[in-house]
């Protein structure tokens, strides 16, 4: 369900270089699932803009925004009080295909902002996620602290090399791969992962294909060569296709498009898939790779 | 919606209906949406819309809100416009769609069409501009799988919008659609494809021409133009539409409007221009419709900027019979159902009892 909420803005707050959290408190039953997106009114600005869901729980929604243009910009002079006309319950969100038991979430600049509920999500099914997040640079770096506050370790990567892995997320995700290597090697470190996952055993078998019933069209590599079974990205398009390229593994990735209405309408945020043209607003953000073309 | 995804490569929409299968949905439909109009559509309301309410003598009138639109009898002049309501589903989550005095589906063409290249949305200080450039499944589809939908859960007048690139094309679309819709809206003023549409809305000849040819095969529904802002004189247009045999007119679509990004240099939807609406243009919109109406006696869909009731209300002082709302149902999917509910304020504030007699009273 999708419905449109007045909400109060309870909290707006700089947390990084032009990124904000904005608080916002009212009714948040339409949201079911992290991934999913709302689409705000800003005052003076005629269409809304879509604003993925950081994290959410009753009474309450948090958003993370980063100041892009006219309508973000306003945002940042929003006072607390402020009541904000909110399109609640948009997208489908993420999901956790049945036997995942690794995933990595990546997200990239803004792209970070569902990777809180989504990292919630994953602990709360029994998964314990890899995070990594990438930026630009170190006084962009958002959200590490609240993800970390689940009990996950995060890696950050900075482009300029001022925090974290000097690269992009996908250097992280080598990096990440060759760390594996190492550590198996290591019986210690070895045993350290097989609890962070959940008793997984890296040796197993591992059945890629058949996610919630979809076949998989990846060519997914079936040895154990990446610490990871399945990839979670959220960012700009060329980093997604950089991420997908580096994965080796299905994953669910957010799209983004200019949006008209945001609720399935207008047909402006059209993505031609494999499966033939969907609407990001309706039938994502979130799609699988197997549908995806880059 | 992944329901009607058969997961093939051609389009969204999957495998279209057989031609039989298509006949007989048609067939279905048209007997439908007949006993539709006999019985749901147009009982109860005689009752209602008695100038008082039964019972004790002095009160205040009831507001009048059903309009007469070319014969057809609409509950009030409140509907939505081509493009900005898909095939209806979308607005469930919103509103009861039963609302509405008729609504205006996605313009259709024969052959399913994947629309432009992305981004196809781009804002403006009260309006935006769209380059959709005319997505949809085709008319076979429309007909087999989107109207029987629609007609699940939605019970009042259905305009069909017709949309094509040859006069063969508009000719094929509106035989199938014929008497499935109370009306065809003859769409020849999209300003966003290329060779078609508003190729034909730009010139009166064109504009009479593929008026004149689908004239001879819609026989059931009431057939409206939808004209095209972007021309020097409308009423000429209009007349030759008339002429050739349309029931009414829609007026107007979209105008033609484009933004830079001043940061990427460059311009903001991919294909440059694209189709300009919203509150900015609504006095566009007004004069047109009127000058139109001061010259034509013909029953008009005032369509361009309507965001609120007094918009209607001026709209139809304008000339308009009902009203299409466009881009403002994107921005905010009840403005609908709150202009009905703030449209017996208006007409009460401004001593309108009745609608439809304000129709074309605007004069100087
Ligand atoms: C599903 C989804 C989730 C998003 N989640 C977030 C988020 O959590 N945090 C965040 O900071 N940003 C997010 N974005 C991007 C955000 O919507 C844009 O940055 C924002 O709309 C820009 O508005 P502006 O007025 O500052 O920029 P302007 O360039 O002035 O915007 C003008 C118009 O373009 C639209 N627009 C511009 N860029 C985009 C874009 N990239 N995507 C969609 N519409 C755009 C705006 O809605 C507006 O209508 C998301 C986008 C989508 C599609
Ligand atoms: C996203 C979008 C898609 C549209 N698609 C169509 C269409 O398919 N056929 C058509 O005749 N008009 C189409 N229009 C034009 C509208 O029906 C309407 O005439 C125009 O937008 C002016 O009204 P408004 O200012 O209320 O939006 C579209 C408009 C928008 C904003
Ligand atoms: S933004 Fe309107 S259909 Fe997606």
């Amino acid at each position: 369900m999708s419905s449109v909420q007045l909400l109060r803005v309870s909290e707006n707050r700089q947390i990084a270089r032009d990124t904000y959290f904005l608080e916002l408190a009212g009714d948040t039953s339409d949201l079911r699932r992290p991934g999913q997106f709302v689409n705000v009114a800003v005052p003076g600005f005629y269409l809304r803009r879509p604003l993925s869901v950081c994290s959410w729980k009753p009474g309450q929604l948090t958003l993370m925004y980063k100041v892009l243009g006219g309508g973000t910009d306003a945002l940042t002079r929003i006072s607390i009080g402020t009541e904000l006309s909110v399109l609640s319950g948009l997208g489908n969100g993420f999901s956790l295909p049945s036997g995942v038991r690794r995933p990595l979430i990546v997200g990239g600049g803004i792209g970070v902002a569902p990777m809180l509920a989504l990292s919630e999500f994953l602990i709360e099914e029994g998964t314990a996620p890899r995070v990594i997040l990438g930026f630009g640079s170190a006084n962009e770096v958002a959200l590490v602290e609240e993800i970390e506050a689940l009990g996950i370790s995060v890696t950050v990567a900075t482009v300029d090399g001022s925090k974290g892995v000097q690269g992009l997320v996908t250097d992280a995700m080598a990096q990440l791969r060759g760390d594996l290597a190492s550590s198996l090697s290591d019986p210690e470190e070895a045993v350290t992962h097989e609890l962070i996952t959940d008793q997984q055993d890296f040796s197993g078998e591992l059945s890629l294909g058949g996610y919630d019933g979809e076949a998989s069209t990846d060519s997914a590599s079936q040895d154990n060569s990446t610490p990871w079974d399945f990839v979670y990205a959220c960012g700009p398009t060329p980093m997604l296709r950089a991420v997908f390229a580096c994965a080796q593994v299905p994953g669910q990735y957010s799209m983004e498009e200019r949006m008209g209405c945001g609720f399935g309408a207008c047909m402006g945020c059209t993505l031609p898939t494999a499966g033939g043209l969907k609407r990001i607003c309706k039938e994502g953000p979130v799609f699988g790779s197997e549908v995806l073309v880059w | 919606m992944n329901s009607a995804s058969s997961g093939n490569q051609s389009s969204e929409f999957g495998v279209g209906p057989s031609v039989a299968l298509g006949a007989a949905i048609a067939a279905n439909l048209r007997a439908d949406r007949a006993l539709m109009s006999d019985t749901k559509l147009f009982a109860g309301q005689g009752s209602e819309s008695d100038s008082t309410r039964s019972g004790c003598g002095k009160q205040d009138p009831v507001p009048e809100l059903s309009v007469d639109l070319a014969g057809v009898r609409l509950q009030n002049p409140l509907i939505p416009a081509s493009g900005c309501f898909g095939f209806g589903e979308e607005f469930l989550d919103f509103f009861d769609p039963n609302i509405l005095g008729a609504a205006a589906l996605k313009g259709t063409t024969r052959e399913p069409r994947e629309g432009n290249p992305t981004p196809r949305i781009a804002e403006t200080p009260s309006g935006m501009i769209n380059s959709i450039g005319l997505q949809n499944p085709g008319i076979d589809v429309v007909v087999a799988e989107r109207l029987p939908a629609l007609a699940k859960f939605y019970h009042q007048p259905v305009i069909m919008n017709v949309s094509g690139f040859s006069i063969d094309e508009y000719v094929e679309c509106c035989e199938k659609a014929d008497g499935l819709s109370e009306f065809i809206e003859l769409n020849i003023s999209c300003p966003n494809v290329h060779g078609g549409g508003m190729s034909f809305g730009a010139s009166c000849a064109a504009a009479s021409e593929v008026t004149r040819e689908v004239r001879q095969v819609v026989k059931e529904s009431k057939l409206f133009v939808k004209l095209s802002p972007n021309v020097t004189d409308v009423v000429e247009i209009a007349q030759g539409c008339v002429d050739a045999g349309a029931d009414g007119l829609t007026l107007i679509n979209t105008l033609l409007g484009m933004r830079i990004d001043v940061k990427r240099r460059c311009p903001v939807i991919a294909q440059s221009i694209g189709g300009f609406s919203g509150p900015a243009i609504l006095p566009v919109a007004l004069r047109m419709v009127y000058q139109v109406a001061q010259t034509l006696a013909v029953p008009i869909m005032g369509s361009g900027g309507i965001a609120t009731a007094h918009d209607v209300v001026e709209m139809m002082m304008a000339g308009a019979s009902a009203v299409q709302i466009g881009a403002e149902s994107l921005r905010n999917p009840l403005v609908i159902p709150q202009i009905l509910e703030q449209l017996p304020e208006v007409m009460a504030e401004l001593g309108i009892t009745n609608l439809q007699e304000i129709i074309g009273v605007a004069k100087q």
